[in-house]
C-alpha cells in the first residue's frame, strides 16, 4: 500500500465521509421521519398538558384537575391495577408455555410457535368479539353450564373485572411468550445438566440456574406487557363494565367528545410517564439492552445474595411440591403435567377465535352458539354493503402503502445499524423501537393534533404516515434478525471480486435477505391492516378503515355481519402471517 | 477385564450397559471395570459411542439395559444429582451468573456443607488450579484456559468417586492443550482421583492414560495400556486409528514349510507370536519406525520415493509401491534420506510386525 503514495491525491479534495460514506447515513431518512411524526407530536402533546388551554401559558391546571378529581384518580388506579395484574398473569401462564416451547427441537418448535404467533397477530377487535360471544349471558360457556345442568342461571362473566382480565391476559400471553422465548432458547441446556451432575436436584437446577438465567426475559416480558396494557381500550370497553374504565378510554372521550386537548395531553403525559418509569426501573435492574437480546448485567452485593437466597427457597419449596405430586400421580404423571398445561394454554389462546368462524356462517339473525343452521347470508351482507367494501379497500391500500414505506425505512435502518460500529447504535436502535414501547393512544392523540394543524385529518396520507410510525419497529426487527445471521464476508467477497457498493447490495445482499424483506413487508402490512387506535382519530367520517368500521358497529350493536367480517379479517391476517413466517424462515 | 491395580475392588463397574434409540444403537452392551485411582481414556472417532457411554455412566442419558456399579453399589436407578460423579463438560458449562468462587462452591452448597468448610475447600481448589486471584470474576471475564481450570476446580472440589471428562480440551489451541494435559495429569496424581476421560485425539490418549479403551461402531474395539494398543493392536482399525500404520493385506500360504502371508507386494514372514489362523486372510501391521532402508531385514519391499517430509527430530519418507499403496517410513535424525523419485528398498524384521484379522 505504502508503495503507491499517489493514490490519495487522485480523489482530490473530497471529504472522507463522502468518499467512504458511513453506512449510518442510511438510517437518516428514518430518523427524520420518526422525529417529525413520532417524537415531535408526542412531545407536543406532553407540553399541551402543561399549558393553559386558552392562552398557552405554562399551567399545571390539568394536573391539578386530575389530582383533585376522584374519578380520574380512580381510573388511574384501575389502569395500574389492570395492567399490573395482566402482566403478572401473562407471566405466570406464559412462562410454562415458553419453557415447553424452548425445550423442543427447532423444527417442531417452529410449528408449535404458530399457535402463539396467530393469536398474537389476530386483531384485538376479533379477539374481543370472540370473548363477547364466549362469555356473554347467552354465550358459549353459559350455554354449556346451563345445558349440562351445572348452573341454573347464567353466570356474570362479562362487563366486570373477570371479563377484562380474561380478555387482557388472552391478548397479552402471546407477547409475553414471544419475549421470553429467545432468552430461554439461548440458555445452554448443558448448564442444567452440569448443575445436576454437581449434585443439584432437578428443582434446584431449574430455579438456581435455568430460572435465574431466564429472568431478564421474564422481566422484559413483564415490562412490555405492562406498558402495552396501560394503553388498552378495546378490551375494557367491550368486556369491562363502568368500574373497569381505563385511562385510554378517558383520553378518547376527552378528545372525541369534549375536545379538551390540554386535558387529554395531561392524561397521555401521565400514561407515558408511567411507561418511562417502568422502563427506567427495568434498566436499573437488568439493563435495557436485554430487550433486544443483549447480555444481562449481573448485579452485585446484598440484593444479589438476597435474590439467590430467595431462589434457593423457591427451589426447596418446589422440590417438596414435585415430590408430593410424584407420590400422588407417579413419575409418568409428573412428566405429562407440563405438556398438558401447554396444550391447555394453546387451547385458551386459539379456541375462542376459532369459535367465531361458524358464527360467520350462521343462518340465524342472532349470535347464538352453536348456530341453528348455516348460510352465507352474512357474507352476502358484507360483500354487498358499500360501507364495508370501501372500508376494506381502504384498509388494503393504506396497508400496502404503509408496508412499502415501513420496509424501506426499517430495512435501510437495519442495514445502517448492522454495518456501522458506532457507539450511538444502541441509542438509534432504541429510538426506532420506541413507537412499539410508547402506548399507541399517546402516539395517536399526538398525531391527531399535528394532523389537525397540517390538514391531514381524514386523509389516507395521514393514515399511512401514522401506520408507518407503528410498523417501522416490526420491519426493523425482522430485517435486523436476518442481517444478524447474514455473513458480511459475502459482501467482502463480492467487493474483492470487483463489485462496487451498489452492485454488491443489489446482486448479493438483497437477493440473500429477500425473504426477510418480504416478511418485514407482510408484518408491516398486518400491523396497518388491523390497526384501530390511529384510525379512530385520523380516519374521520366516511373515510373509515375496516377495523374502524368494526369498532363503530361493535359499539352500536353486535350482529352476525361482524362475525362474517371477523372471519374475513382473521383469514387474511393468518394467511399473510403464515406467508411471512415462511419467507422469514427460508431466508 | 480387571483394572491395572487388580488387587483392590474396582471403583466403577459397567455391566452389559447399552443404549438404543429406536432402531439405532448408540452403545452395544458393554463391560468395563475401572480401578481406583486409574486414568482411563475412552478414545474413538465421533459417533463411536464414547460420549454415550460417559453420559450413561453419569446418568444424563437413561440406559436401555445394564448396570452401573460404583464402589460396589448399584447406581443404575440413582438420579444424576445423587450419583457422586463429577463431569467436566466439553465447553465447561460454567454458570454465567455465578462468580468463579460461587461456581466452585456450587456442588458443596448443594450437598449442604457448612459455610466455613465451603470457604476453605473453595480456597484450596482455587489454589490447586492457580486461580486464587480471579475468584470474584465472572466466567465471561476469563480466557478459555482459565475457564477450563475453573471447570476442573469445580469438579475436583467435592471429591466425587469418579470424575468424567468429556473432551475437556477440545476447545483450546494446541499449545494450551498440551499445557493443560500436564495440568490434568498433575491434578490426577495429587488427588488420586479415578478419571474417565473422553477424547478423539489419539496423541492425547497415549500421553495421558493408564489404560485406553478404544471404541468404534458403538462398542469397545480394544482395551489396554497405551503401549499395548500401540504395539499390539488387535484389529486393523486399532492399528490405523492410533499412530501411523502400514497395513499389508493378504492370504495365508505355506512356503518353505512355514506359514506366510501372500500380499500384492510379495510373500512375507509372520511374527513368531502370531495367533493360529482363524481365517484365510489377514493383514500385517508395520509401524513406520520399524521399517529400515536397505536390504538387511528378513522381509523386503521396494518402491518409488514419492514424498520426503522433514520434521526436525525425524524425517518421514513416503514410498509408493507398484499397486499405488503408499508406505510411510520414519528415519531418525542423522540417517540420510533418499531423494525424491529414486527407487528405494526397505524392509522389517518379522517380529516387529503385528498380525491382525
Amino acid at each position: 500500500m505504502s508503495a503507491v503514495p499517489a493514490a490519495p491525491a487522485r480523489s482530490g479534495g473530497m471529504p472522507a465521509w463522502l468518499r467512504r460514506p458511513n453506512a449510518l447515513w442510511l438510517a437518516v431518512p428514518g430518523l427524520i421521519f420518526l422525529a417529525v411524526f413520532f417524537a415531535y407530536p408526542v412531545g407536543e402533546l406532553l407540553s399541551l398538558g402543561l399549558r393553559n388551554p386558552q392562552g398557552g401559558a405554562f399551567s399545571l391546571a390539568a394536573f391539578q384537575r386530575i389530582a383533585s378529581t376522584d374519578v380520574y384518580l380512580r381510573v388511574l388506579g384501575i389502569t395500574f391495577k389492570i395492567a399490573g395484574n395482566t402482566a403478572l398473569w401473562s407471566l405466570l401462564l406464559g412462562y410454562p408455555l415458553a419453557y415447553w416451547l424452548a425445550r423442543m427441537p427447532d423444527l417442531f418448535r417452529g410449528r408449535m410457535l404458530l399457535f402463539v404467533m396467530v393469536p398474537f397477530w389476530t386483531s384485538y377487535l376479533v379477539k374481543t368479539f370472540a370473548w363477547m360471544i364466549v362469555l356473554g349471558r347467552s354465550g358459549v360457556i353459559n350455554n354449556l353450564l346451563m345445558g349440562s345442568g351445572v348452573s341454573d342461571q347464567p353466570l356474570e362473566l362479562l362487563h366486570n373485572e373477570f371479563g377484562v382480565m380474561v380478555g387482557m391476559v388472552h391478548a397479552m400471553v402471546p407477547l409475553a411468550v414471544m419475549t421470553m422465548l429467545p432468552v430461554m432458547i439461548n440458555i445452554d441446556g448443558r448448564l442444567v445438566q452440569a448443575a445436576q451432575t454437581l449434585g443439584a436436584s432437578p428443582s434446584h437446577a431449574f430455579w438456581l440456574v435455568y430460572f435465574k438465567l431466564s429472568l431478564p426475559g421474564v422481566a422484559a416480558a413483564g415490562l412490555l406487557v405492562f406498558i402495552s396494557s396501560l394503553g388498552f381500550f378495546i378490551v375494557p370497553a367491550f368486556l369491562g363494565g363502568r368500574r373497569e374504565t381505563m385511562l385510554a378510554q378517558l383520553i378518547i372521550t376527552q378528545v372525541q367528545e369534549l375536545l379538551n386537548w390540554s386535558f387529554a395531553g395531561a392524561l397521555a403525559a401521565m400514561m407515558l410517564a408511567t411507561a418511562l418509569i417502568a422502563c427506567w426501573i427495568y434498566d436499573r435492574l437488568f439493563g435495557i439492552s436485554t430487550i433486544s437480546g443483549g447480555e444481562a448485567q449481573e448485579g452485585k452485593g446484598r440484593i444479589r445474595d438476597l435474590g439467590l437466597a430467595i431462589l434457593a427457597l423457591l427451589a426447596r419449596a418446589s422440590g417438596l411440591v414435585a415430590d408430593t405430586s410424584r407420590k400422588l400421580i407417579g413419575k409418568a404423571g409428573n412428566r405429562v403435567l407440563l405438556p398438558v398445561f401447554a396444550w391447555l394454554m394453546i387451547a385458551f389462546l386459539v379456541l375462542p377465535t376459532l369459535l367465531v368462524i361458524p358464527l360467520g356462517f350462521t343462518s340465524s339473525q342472532f349470535l347464538e352458539f352453536p348456530p341453528p343452521g348455516y348460510s352465507l347470508q352474512w357474507f352476502e351482507t358484507y360483500f354487498s354493503s358499500p360501507l364495508w367494501i370501501q372500508a376494506t379497500i381502504r384498509s388494503f391500500l393504506v396497508a400496502t402503502a404503509t408496508a412499502f414505506a415501513a420496509t424501506c425505512i426499517g430495512g435501510f435502518a437495519a442495514l445502517a445499524l448492522a454495518h456501522s460500529r458506532t457507539r450511538w447504535g444502541g441509542l438509534i436502535f432504541a429510538f426506532f423501537l420506541a413507537p412499539m414501547i410508547v402506548p399507541r393512544i399517546v402516539i395517536a392523540v399526538g398525531l391527531f393534533y399535528l394532523f389537525a394543524k397540517l390538514g391531514l385529518v381524514a386523509t389516507d396520507l395521514g393514515l399511512v404516515i401514522g401506520h408507518t410510525v407503528l410498523a417501522i419497529p416490526f420491519a426493523l426487527v425482522t430485517v435486523s434478525a436476518i442481517l444478524k445471521t447474514y455473513d458480511v464476508r459475502l459482501d467482502q467477497a463480492a467487493a474483492t471480486l470487483g463489485a462496487n457498493r451498489v452492485r454488491t447490495l443489489t446482486s448479493v445482499t438483497i437477493p440473500l435477505v429477500k425473504g426477510g424483506l418480504i416478511a418485514a413487508f407482510l408484518f408491516a402490512f398486518i400491523t396497518s391492516f388491523d390497526e384501530l387506535t390511529i384510525a379512530i382519530f385520523v380516519s374521520g367520517g366516511i373515510k373509515t378503515t375496516l377495523p374502524k368500521q368494526m369498532w363503530d358497529d361493535m359499539i352500536l350493536q353486535l350482529n352476525p355481519t361482524l362475525a362474517a367480517v371477523s372471519v374475513v379479517v382473521f383469514v387474511i391476517v393468518t394467511v399473510l402471517l403464515l406467508l411471512a413466517e415462511r419467507f422469514r424462515r427460508v431466508s | 477385564m480387571t483394572g491395572m491395580r487388580g488387587e483392590s475392588p474396582p471403583k466403577l463397574v459397567v455391566e452389559g450397559l447399552c443404549k438404543r434409540y429406536g432402531a439405532t444403537t448408540a452403545l452395544e452392551p458393554t463391560q468395563l471395570s475401572v480401578a481406583e485411582g486409574e486414568f482411563l481414556t475412552l478414545l474413538g472417532p465421533s459417533g463411536s459411542g464414547k460420549t454415550t457411554l460417559l453420559q450413561l455412566i453419569c446418568g444424563l442419558v437413561e440406559m436401555s439395559e445394564g448396570r452401573v456399579v460404583i464402589d460396589g453399589r448399584d447406581q443404575s436407578d440413582t438420579p444424576v444429582h445423587q450419583r457422586d460423579i463429577g463431569l467436566v463438560f466439553q465447553h465447561y458449562a460454567l454458570f454465567p451468573h455465578l462468580t468463579v468462587e460461587e461456581n466452585i462452591a456450587f456442588p458443596l452448597k448443594m450437598r449442604g456443607r457448612p459455610s466455613a468448610e465451603v470457604k476453605q475447600r473453595v480456597a484450596d481448589a482455587l489454589g490447586m488450579v492457580h486461580l486464587g486471584h480471579l475468584s470474584g470474576r465472572f466466567p465471561r471475564e476469563l480466557s478459555g484456559g482459565q475457564q477450563q481450570r475453573v471447570a476442573l476446580a469445580r469438579c475436583f472440589v467435592y471429591q466425587p468417586s469418579v470424575i468424567l471428562m468429556d473432551e475437556p480440551l477440545g476447545a483450546l489451541d494446541k499449545k494450551l492443550r498440551e499445557h493443560m494435559q500436564i495440568e490434568i495429569k498433575r491434578l490426577h496424581r495429587e488427588s488420586g482421583a479415578t478419571i474417565i476421560y473422553v477424547t478423539h485425539d489419539q496423541e492425547e490418549a497415549l500421553a495421558m492414560s493408564d489404560r485406553i479403551c478404544l471404541m468404534n461402531h458403538a462398542r469397545i474395539e480394544q482395551l489396554g495400556t497405551p503401549r499395548d494398543i500401540y504395539e499390539r493392536p488387535r484389529t486393523a482399525f486399532a492399528a490405523d486409528f492410533i499412530g501411523i500404520s502400514n497395513i499389508l493385506r493378504g492370504a495365508f500360504v505355506e512356503s518353505q514349510g512355514r506359514r506366510m502371508l501372500k500380499t500384492a507386494h510379495g510373500v512375507f514372514h509372520l511374527p513368531a507370536d502370531a495367533p493360529a489362523p482363524g481365517a484365510e486372510g489377514a493383514a500385517l501391521v508395520v509401524r513406520p519406525e520399524c521399517l529400515h532402508l536397505g536390504n538387511g531385514s528378513d522381509n523386503s519391499l521396494s518402491g518409488r520415493v514419492s514424498e520426503v517430509v522433514y520434521a526436525g527430530s525425524e524425517t518421514r519418507v513416503i514410498v509408493t509401491l507398484g499397486e499405488g499403496q503408499a508406505i510411510t517410513l520414519r528415519l531418525p535424525a542423522g540417517v540420510p534420506a533418499p531423494t525424491l523419485g529414486e527407487t528405494a528398498s526397505f524392509g522389517w524384521d518379522s517380529d516387529r510386525a503385528v498380525l491382525v484379522p
